[in-house]
């Protein structure tokens, strides 16, 4: 069954994956690489003078409860992101494979916010939020409830959290969507014919043959949500209020781009390199039992 | 016709390209966009057209922090500019880059221009000079924390806009009158860190940090938990939990509200003037940044915020000649005294003070002068001489987050503050251990 194509030489296949590893080289190990060296020594910004300090970096880091803190912000915000993005893009999905007439628009309009960049989508939600001006929480005053995200933490939280899934539901509807159109109709028309109604055929049948793609876009997504979302946390709160949004690679990107904390900002890159790694290997390693290819 | 204009357009800027290659390039990075990024344009322009040897070609880098970055990138690259903006909070870090940085003081020596640093204002010079006196970069934007005042709203909360808020006691007996006449934002601030800790201590005379707030040396360890500081922090809590003064975010966010009309008294630099001067559509004034009477019989002086100029290392000879000319250009009274009254920043010589005030401005804009008073009416401290703490823009950060804490009622003023004592020496050790 398996199909296997052997090459005969070596010379072939080097240079078929050559590009590949040519660009991880470039891209990932050499970076990775001086992010490490770097994380052992506290440099000045211009780069004039840097003094080694072995693990002292590391140390500092682990020392702070602050940035202990901010693992478990960190976690709370993933998930959230990953939830808050899967389940409704799924939803929305499932609407849309229903749907006969006009799908062509629906999917287009619910591609659109992925076009947004993360840094406008936050400025986009916080005008929206803004306590003085901003429509929903004026809407919200009316009915009652005090909206201030610059002092209650799980209210920044929550709107940090929103704006950066919002822009990843569209991402994520696109595979759920191409996922359910490859579920084949004899499976799904034959269960239907021996009674199961909607939500069983769903559960029993379509869930588990999309697995294989729920299982990309989660890993996809809590990359998502350590990495690239700083600039809508940048855009939003800073951080703040107090350390509430403070999560790892918004603390990179803070320490690094702008108090010039290049030694710290590298350790912490190293630290966050490792987190990742070790995530990734845990889906793989326990999620993936599930999956059915 | 919009072809042809702009098929000159091109042309011109050929010819210009042209003219540009005969003469001396120097490249100034700076952190102004609209109004204020056509103030410099319009600075640069006229030095241009002044003289034929050199052209200083501008370019906006994004914001101050973003300009900085900018500008230590490039420098690893060697592709640093000549003239480098750089906020009041990034001081201590040029300054500690010696190998990066020539001093403004060197640059006019050798470049011949006509340079006297006693021309400059005591109080805006202080801040980059060393204690040796030398002054290591050129003041260009500087204002003060001063209090903007709504008299509609005092009226409307029946309240008379006329009433003595020399005090912080004064203001808060207005702030109790202010919220019992209905008013929802009585006092809503700017810059908080800058403005209630940094110019606070100043202002008071106590200290910020040891080591003459960092002027002294590297080792120096925040001093904000005093009880001065404490005090008005915990007043300023007080207020927040009663809705008298109201957080609207860690910058500059509160602006909006203040312009909008919908708050009565505003603390805010005096470089507010030009947005508040054009938007606000009510009757406002401005007022000295009032003090605590019990701390202070009389106030001392404010401190600066803004930027300044700062010359890289690593060019030609002949360029630091067309940077030193340039520099005594930003310098003259005429320059000067107009970036005075278009922004509100304060006039970094005596002379364009002396100028603004014989054309008839302080007369015509009432209250525009109160910054400059502020700043100059007593000779700097110790204590008031400025701020340079490494890593200040982190510590900033903290000083924020444990405001916000204040603010929440999660913690006291004075477990705050020890926090944010704690948090910021040991950025500060770091920034001692990197630059030794």
């Amino acid at each position: 069954m398996e199909k296997r194509v052997t090459f005969r030489g070596w010379m072939l296949p080097l240079l078929l994956i050559a590009p590949q590893v040519l660009i991880s080289a470039v891209f990932f190990f050499y970076p990775a690489g001086q992010a490490i060296w770097q994380s052992l020594f506290i440099p000045d910004p211009f780069g004039l003078s840097a003094r080694f300090v072995g693990l002292g970096n590391f140390e500092f880091l682990l020392g702070d409860k602050f940035y202990r803190a901010a693992f478990l912000t960190t976690a709370v915000f993933s998930i959230l992101v990953t939830v808050c993005s899967m389940v409704p893009a799924l939803f929305l999905a499932v609407l849309a494979d229903r749907l006969i007439k006009g799908s062509g628009v629906y999917r287009t309009m619910l591609i659109w916010p992925y076009a947004v960049a993360p840094a406008v989508a936050g400025v986009l939600w916080l005008f929206m939020f803004n306590t003085r001006v901003g429509v929903i929480s004026w809407y919200l005053g009316q009915l009652g409830y005090d909206w201030n995200h610059v002092l209650n933490g799980g209210e920044a939280m929550g709107l940090v959290v929103v704006a950066s899934a919002w822009g990843r539901i569209s991402y994520n509807f696109l595979f759920f969507f191409a996922a359910l159109q490859s579920v084949p109709r004899s499976v799904i028309e034959a269960a239907a014919i021996d009674g199961a109604h909607f939500w069983r055929r769903f559960f029993t049948i379509v869930l588990p043959l999309i697995t294989p793609t729920a299982f990309f876009l989660l890993v996809v997504n809590v990359v998502y949500a350590f990495f690239e979302t700083f600039g809508v946390i940048h855009t939003i709160t800073a951080g703040g209020p107090q350390q509430s949004t403070t999560i790892l690679v918004y603390k990179v990107f803070a320490d690094g781009f702008v108090g010039q904390d290049l030694g710290s900002s590298s350790a912490q890159s190293v630290i966050l390199l490792f987190v990742v790694g070790l995530l990734t290997v845990i889906q793989f390693k326990y999620i993936e039992k599930r999956v059915h290819y | 016709m919009k072809l042809q204009v702009s098929a000159l357009a091109f042309a011109s800027s050929l010819i210009a390209a042209d003219i540009a290659a005969a003469q001396t390039e120097v490249q100034f990075w700076h952190a102004f966009t609209g109004r204020l990024g056509e103030l410099v344009a319009a600075q640069v322009d006229e030095f241009n057209a002044s003289q034929s040897d050199y052209v200083v070609v501008q370019s906006h880098k994004g914001n101050y922090s973003e300009t900085l970055n900018a500008g230590i990138a490039a420098f690893r690259a060697q592709e640093q500019p000549h003239i480098l903006m750089v906020f009041e909070v990034g001081t201590a870090t040029m300054m500690a880059a010696g190998g990066a940085v020539k001093p403004v003081f060197e640059v006019m020596a050798e470049s011949g221009a006509t340079f006297d640093s006693d021309a400059y204002i005591g109080s805006v010079k202080g801040y980059y000079t060393t204690t040796e006196g030398d002054m290591l970069s050129l003041p260009f934007n500087s204002s003060t924390p001063v209090l903007w005042v709504n008299r509609d709203a005092m009226s409307a909360a029946g309240v008379d806009p006329d009433t003595d808020m020399s005090t912080w006691e004064q203001v808060g007996d207005v702030l109790d009158q202010l919220k019992a006449g209905g008013e929802d934002c009585p006092l809503v601030t700017a810059w908080q860190s800058w403005i209630h800790l940094e110019n606070f201590s100043a202002y008071h005379d106590v200290p910020f940090a040891s080591k003459d707030n960092g002027f002294a040396g590297l080792d120096t360890e925040l001093m904000l938990n005093g009880p001065a500081q404490i005090a008005h922090l915990s007043a300023m809590g007080e207020w927040a939990q009663d809705g008298k003064f109201i957080y609207t975010g860690r910058r500059n966010e509160g602006g909006a509200n203040f312009r909008a009309g919908e708050c009565a008294l505003f603390t805010e630099s005096s470089a507010g003037y030009a947005g508040i001067s054009s938007e606000a559509k009510f009757d406002f004034e401005v007022r000295p940044l009032p003090y605590w009477k019990a701390v202070a019989d009389e106030p001392q002086n404010t401190i600066i915020g803004g930027a300044s100029l700062w010359v890289m290392q690593g060019h030609e000879a002949d360029e630091y000649k067309g940077v030193g000319e340039f520099l005594s250009f930003l310098s003259t009274s005429n320059v000067q005294a107009s970036w005075h009254q278009n922004t509100g920043y304060l006039p970094i010589t005596i002379a364009a003070g002396d100028l603004t005030k014989s054309q008839g401005f302080y007369d015509k804009n009432p209250g525009t002068d109160i910054a400059v008073i502020q700043m100059t009416a007593k000779q700097p401290t110790a204590n008031s001489k400025g701020l340079r703490l490494g890593s200040f823009d982190q510590i900033r950060g903290i000083i924020d987050e444990e405001l916000e804490a204040i603010w929440a009622g999660d913690k006291s003023a004075e477990e705050a503050m020890n926090s944010a004592k704690e948090r910021g020496d040991a950025l500060l050790r770091r920034f001692e251990a990197a630059n030794r």
